[in-house]
């Protein structure tokens, strides 16, 4: 009996997760329905753009600074033992701009505005506002939803740029002071490593990571049901799924770009 | 417990708009939300130009019940009919401009809490009417004026009592000029002296522009003011209509519980009953 309420309860749980997915993608789904016709938000989308941009340049520039000088510091010591010290910039330059400064940027981001999203408008919702916004005909769904993911996509590839350069100025400083290095030196070293391919792409796929952080939690937020409880609920899981997602999608991304470009 | 029975016998044949003078007409509307039916065949008319109020205990279903007249639900079963249309069939611009002409108080205010009660307002006004920004504040603090409350347009809805919420939502509600005003408990916590002026204000309504309303309420002091017809849900079903003191007078016990309930002690086994 024990292990046939085990087994109900697990198919009970997969039932629910493969409805849930099916109405993310069904809210997904809508974006694309609804994101190019009228009625345009454009006020509104300026308010995003500036509640995800402007309130996170402080964010993203001192997590940029510090993973800089953190990385400075723990390369340089690899590569002093195999007497490659040389090369540092490079190897900045490339973990940072492929790698490290879009996913970290997306992840910090993912914890401010996540949270942010997914608390507005899940209070919106329990308090009545989502359905007053509805009975006045003014479509909830253009106004919260497609505004948000806008920005985001927008603002994310801004913000990871910003990330990138503060954290090459990071790394930079870090090497001025633990070995003098000249400036011209070290950025000349960094950018000649890069190709303006990686830089477009790697930066770019941040706007898929920013896709993904609004969508879910917007999504997160509108489709909460009970109270102040159940807000809670979803804000947490807006930041945890959020991040899972960005995880999973860098994979595939990755992959794709290893494999196509 | 008398095995209940769908009240009401709607105006037209299944399938037809009902008469003019017939604004509001629900046709035998069930509602599930999964194993749980709340409505069980609802059937209800709401003549133009009155007040029809909803009395019930909580969770008999009237806040469901109100939401399918402007379809934030629409029915598994059954007919919903507002000013000749078939609501529970209307989808895009059709729908909006049913909804235009219909204004929603919500039991919360619903205010949206980002804005000052001045942009509550003209965020609303700015959508859906080609008016100047002079109009339009004319028309704002003039419905402010009306609630008696334009000194509170700088205000955000976090600084206002329970009762100014509610009469800023008011406000709001009637700010496009709508025919229908659909009023979710519009009294409900606020002190007798707010309810009186909140009622007053519904029965304003009626009077001067000729708003008709539909309001789901169990406050009876508001319910003695504003009603014209009164329905009574419970369970999912309509037992009984008529005036409020024919309500009153009624000898279905469940009502006359609800009546007691409302002035002396029920019996113990009533917090049952009314679950």
């Amino acid at each position: 009996m024990a292990f046939r309420g085990v087994v109900s309860d697990d198919l009970g749980s997969f039932r629910r997760a493969v409805e849930r997915t099916g109405e993310l993608a069904l809210f997904t789904a809508t974006f694309f329905r609804r994101f190019w016709r009228p009625p345009y938000e454009g006020r509104e989308l300026i308010n995003q753009m500036d509640e995800v941009g402007t309130k996170s340049f402080v964010l993203t520039a001192v997590t940029g600074f510090a993973i800089g000088i953190v990385l400075s510091m723990q390369t340089r010591g690899t590569l002093m033992r195999f007497g490659a010290e040389a090369i540092l910039p490079s190897a900045l330059a490339l973990s940072v701009v492929k790698e490290i400064g879009p996913v970290l940027t997306s992840l910090v981001l993912a914890g401010r505005l996540g949270a942010g999203m997914g608390a507005e408008i899940g209070s919106m919702r329990v308090t009545e506002q989502i359905d007053a916004l509805e009975v006045a005909a003014l479509k909830p769904y253009d106004y919260l939803v497609v505004t948000r993911v806008l920005a985001c996509v927008i603002i994310f590839p801004i913000l990871t740029i910003w990330t990138d350069a503060l954290a090459m100025l990071g790394g930079y400083l870090e090497s001025l002071l633990s070995s003098g290095t000249d400036y011209r030196v070290f950025f000349d070293t960094a950018i000649s490593s890069l190709r303006f391919h990686d830089i477009i792409i790697d930066t770019m796929k941040t706007s898929i990571f920013g896709f993904i952080v609004a969508m879910v939690s917007c999504w997160l937020g509108y489709t909460v049901r009970g109270g102040t409880r159940e807000v809670g609920q979803a804000t947490m899981q807006a930041v945890v799924v959020s991040s899972l997602l960005i995880f999973l999608a860098d994979v595939i991304l990755v992959r794709i770009s290893i494999t196509f470009l | 417990m008398t095995e209940l029975s769908p009240l009401s016998t709607p105006a037209s044949s299944a399938g037809a708009p009902p008469p003019p003078e017939i604004i509001i007409e629900l046709r035998d509307i069930h509602k599930s939300f999964g194993n749980n039916e709340v409505l069980k065949g609802v059937t209800f008319s709401v003549r133009k130009g009155t007040n029809a109020v909803i009395l019930g205990g909580s969770g008999s279903g009237k806040s469901v019940l109100l939401k399918h007249i402007v379809q934030l639900l629409k029915p598994d079963r059954g007919e919903v009919w507002v000013r000749g249309k078939r609501v529970d069939l209307l989808e895009g611009d059709e729908l909006d401009a049913l909804r235009l002409s219909i204004g929603y108080l919500f039991q919360s205010g619903a205010l949206f809490d980002s804005m000052t009660v001045y942009e509550n307002m003209d965020f609303i006004l700015r959508r859906h009417t080609s008016l100047t920004p002079e109009e339009r504040r004319a028309r704002i603090e003039e419905t402010l004026d009306w609630v008696n409350l334009r000194a509170k347009a700088p205000n955000y809805p976090a600084e206002l009592s329970g009762g100014q919420k509610k009469r800023i939502g008011l406000a709001r509600a009637i700010i496009l000029e709508p025919e229908i005003l659909l009023y979710d408990e519009p009294t409900t916590g606020l002190d007798p002296i707010s309810v009186r002026l909140v009622s007053d204000l519904i029965v304003r309504l009626r009077d001067e522009r000729g708003i008709t309303g539909v309001a789901i309420t169990h406050d009876l002091l508001c319910a003695d003011i504003i009603t014209d017809e009164a329905f009574f849900l419970y369970q999912g079903r309509f037992i009984d209509q008529g005036t409020l003191d024919e309500l009153r007078r009624s000898e279905h016990p469940l009502l006359r519980e609800f009546f007691v309930g409302a002035t002396g002690s029920p019996d113990r086994k009533a917090g049952e009953r009314w679950q």
